[in-house]
């Protein structure tokens, strides 16, 4: 607690310095490497990034459910409201998880148990957090399930009865059953349909004012982090490489990686336009290049970026970007992109 | 649509399923034209029976009536074998990797399949070399050869089905969600792989997908289904531009656009696709629909030509 000065406001969340790595037979696999992220009160970050970017492993080690081995957190710490995660027992962690953090998945159907009917899947976590008994958490199901969108009376429904859509209202009803602080939502709308998409977006973000939740959105699609986030961190190889709010992102783009993020999407205005992909492929998290990760598929690597790890270069207060071509001379001007 | 000889011609397909609450309407009379070189893309929400369309052309599942005339031959009447060798004209890139492939093949094996059954390279050797080259066009590593789909990621095996796909050099591919499960820096290489593999083999595809803006990029002439039917159809640029069925203007109002400067007047659909068994003689999307009169709930509205090339099917345009 003493890392915060007494005037800021403490953040729902704040990770700094997060090492994760996964020791495998085949060799260390460095999933998350020196990570930082901070969530205010109420707000919602993207975190943004391709697969084996280190989202999930991120969103997994606040939960503290990174699979163990052959998982090791290895530095760092996750404050959430000022206590640090790292330091809590697993009791203590299993008071923690569904009632102060919820996570929700991609896919509905394998975080939902078939066999069961939806009701109780939503009263179980009710009645082990909120302590009310059998018949009062069944009750609040279905009040829960009314909320999302859902009929209460089709609580007594089993998963495949319910469409995609439906199947991540009742995850969302689970995550949210006992109020929690933060929401780590992982690629929540990746199996949906658009107009499905859209109706659950919709959802969430009534619901996180609702709730005055704070959430982590963990999503490769740009277009969702306009319709719904505050912040927008993204990653590569276990690093955020650039951080800032929407308008810093978007409009003021830094980093090569994001702006190859930007040209590898098809354009709805010009359907003419080539897209531009990111040459080469991530590189493999167990044999990480030593200096910039980025800069094999970098179209402006200098001679220092396979050498050298860049450090952070602030443009303004929240907006940073990791890489060489920047200086805190340069920072004003966008030197990428022709 | 085109004025070329069609490669593929599809009349009146149907595919019911009998359901034990009643027959099910994947597809409902569905009727189109690819030219050769040329993709169709074809949206809709999952179970507008866009997937079972693509498997019905290729008799992955056996359609109910119709026609499906591919060269100027009705494939649904060629029997077993003759419809094996047709295949190698016709592939298909699957929806699910997970799937797809068969886990306890390695990735060669499964590449190297297709090659091999059809006799298309008898020589091992030369077959390996082809296997690392069709790899490497889908960019796969090399070391990658020996493992199993298991040890991958979705976006990997999604390559593998592709490289598959690819290894007996149809000319014509149904691709169905190819990219959906891929990176978006990825997915803009294969899409640009397949662009390219499109011209330089003059390959003609049925593209599937939800995601309307690879849709828009990708195709020439749009289709949108909506409960086993076919909605509207038109040249990509006229339905992005001019979108006349209400569903198709949802749809189209629900892209999450990556940008800050354009704030889209969203339609949020109400509710969720109607049940596709046994559906009346009605507008299929009138429950959904905000622009719903009385005569959508008592006729149904065929797919006329509102333009030149522009099909739609609604009461509104009509």
């Amino acid at each position: 607690m003493s890392e915060h000065t007494t005037t800021a406001p403490i953040p729902t969340l704040e990770i700094k310095n997060l090492v994760v790595e996964y020791r495998t037979e085949d060799g260390i696999v460095h999933a998350v490497n020196g990570l930082d992220l901070r969530i205010e009160k109420g707000k919602t970050l993207g975190l943004v990034g391709e697969t084996g970017a280190g989202k999930t492993t991120t969103g997994l080690a606040i939960l503290r459910l990174v699979a163990q081995p052959p998982g090791v957190i290895v530095d760092g710490s996750i404050h959430l409201n000022g206590e640090n995660l790292l330091m809590k027992s697993e009791k203590e962690m299993e008071k923690i998880r569904g009632k102060q953090v919820s996570m929700i998945f991609q896919d509905p159907m394998t975080s939902l148990n078939p066999v069961t009917r939806v009701e109780d899947q939503i009263a179980e976590v009710i009645e082990l957090h909120e302590h009310l008994s059998w018949n009062e958490s069944l009750a609040k199901a279905r009040d829960m399930l009314e909320l999302v969108g859902i009929p209460g009376e089709r609580g007594v429904d089993y998963p495949h009865q319910f469409s995609g859509g439906m199947k991540q209202r009742v995850v969302i009803a689970i995550a949210l059953a006992c109020s929690p602080q933060l929401l780590i939502s992982d690629e929540p709308t990746t199996a949906l349909d658009v107009t499905i998409q859209a109706q659950v977006l919709q959802l969430m973000k009534n619901l996180r004012e609702k709730y005055q939740m704070s959430m982590l959105m963990i999503t490769h699609d740009l277009g969702i982090v306009v319709e719904i986030c505050d912040l927008v961190s993204i990653m590569y190889a276990g690093r955020v490489v650039e951080h800032g709010s929407l308008e810093d992102i978007f409009n003021n783009t830094r980093h090569p990686y994001t702006e190859g993020l930007f040209n590898s999407l098809p354009n709805l205005e010009d359907r003419k336009a080539k897209l531009k992909p990111i040459k080469g492929l991530m590189p493999d998290p167990s044999n990480l290049p030593p200096g910039c990760a980025f800069c094999p598929r970098c179209d402006y690597a200098m001679e220092i970026c396979h050498t050298d790890k860049p450090g952070k270069v602030y443009r303004t207060e929240d907006h940073f970007v990791e890489c060489h071509l920047y200086s805190e001379q340069n920072i004003g001007e966008k030197v990428i992109g022709k | 649509m085109s004025k070329q000889q069609p490669l593929l011609e599809v009349k009146n397909l149907k595919k019911y399923f009998q359901t034990p609450r009643g027959m099910l309407h994947a597809v409902d009379d569905v009727s189109f034209k690819i030219a050769e070189g040329k993709t169709l893309g074809v949206v809709g929400e999952s179970g507008c029976g866009k997937s079972t369309t693509g498997r019905a052309i290729l008799r992955l599942v056996e359609p109910t009536s119709g026609e499906v005339n591919f060269d100027g031959i009705d494939i649904l009447k060629l029997n077993p074998e003759q419809m094996r060798k047709m295949r190698q004209h016709m592939q298909i890139i699957f929806q699910d990797p997970y799937s797809s492939l068969d886990p306890r093949k390695t990735i060669s094996q499964t590449i190297e399949e297709p090659l091999r059954l059809n006799h298309i390279i008898p020589d091992k050797n030369a077959r390996i070399e082809r296997v690392f080259e069709l790899m490497e066009t889908v960019g796969l590593a090399e070391r990658l050869f020996n493992t199993y789909p298991h040890e991958l990621d979705g976006g990997r095996r999604q390559r593998i089905g592709i490289a598959r796909a690819l290894a007996l050099n149809p000319n014509f591919i149904v691709c169905d969600e190819p990219v959906s499960a891929l990176d978006v820096s990825i997915q803009a290489q294969i899409l640009n792989l397949l662009k390219e593999l499109q011209s330089r083999l003059n390959l003609t595809y049925m593209f599937i997908t939800h995601n309307l803006s690879v849709v828009n990029h990708f195709s020439d002439d749009i289709a949108v289904m909506y409960l086993g039917e076919m909605i509207e159809m038109a040249p990509a640029e006229d339905l992005f531009t001019q979108p006349l069925h209400p569903y198709t203007q949802a749809l189209l109002s629900a892209i999450p656009a990556p940008t800050l400067n354009k704030k889209m007047d969203r339609i949020i659909l109400k509710g969720e696709i109607a049940s596709p068994i046994e559906p009346k003689p009605i507008c299929r999307f009138a429950n959904r629909c905000i622009h719903m009169q009385d005569r959508c709930r008592k006729e149904h509205p065929e797919l006329i030509e509102a333009s030149t090339g522009h099909f739609v099917a609604c009461f509104l345009v009509q």
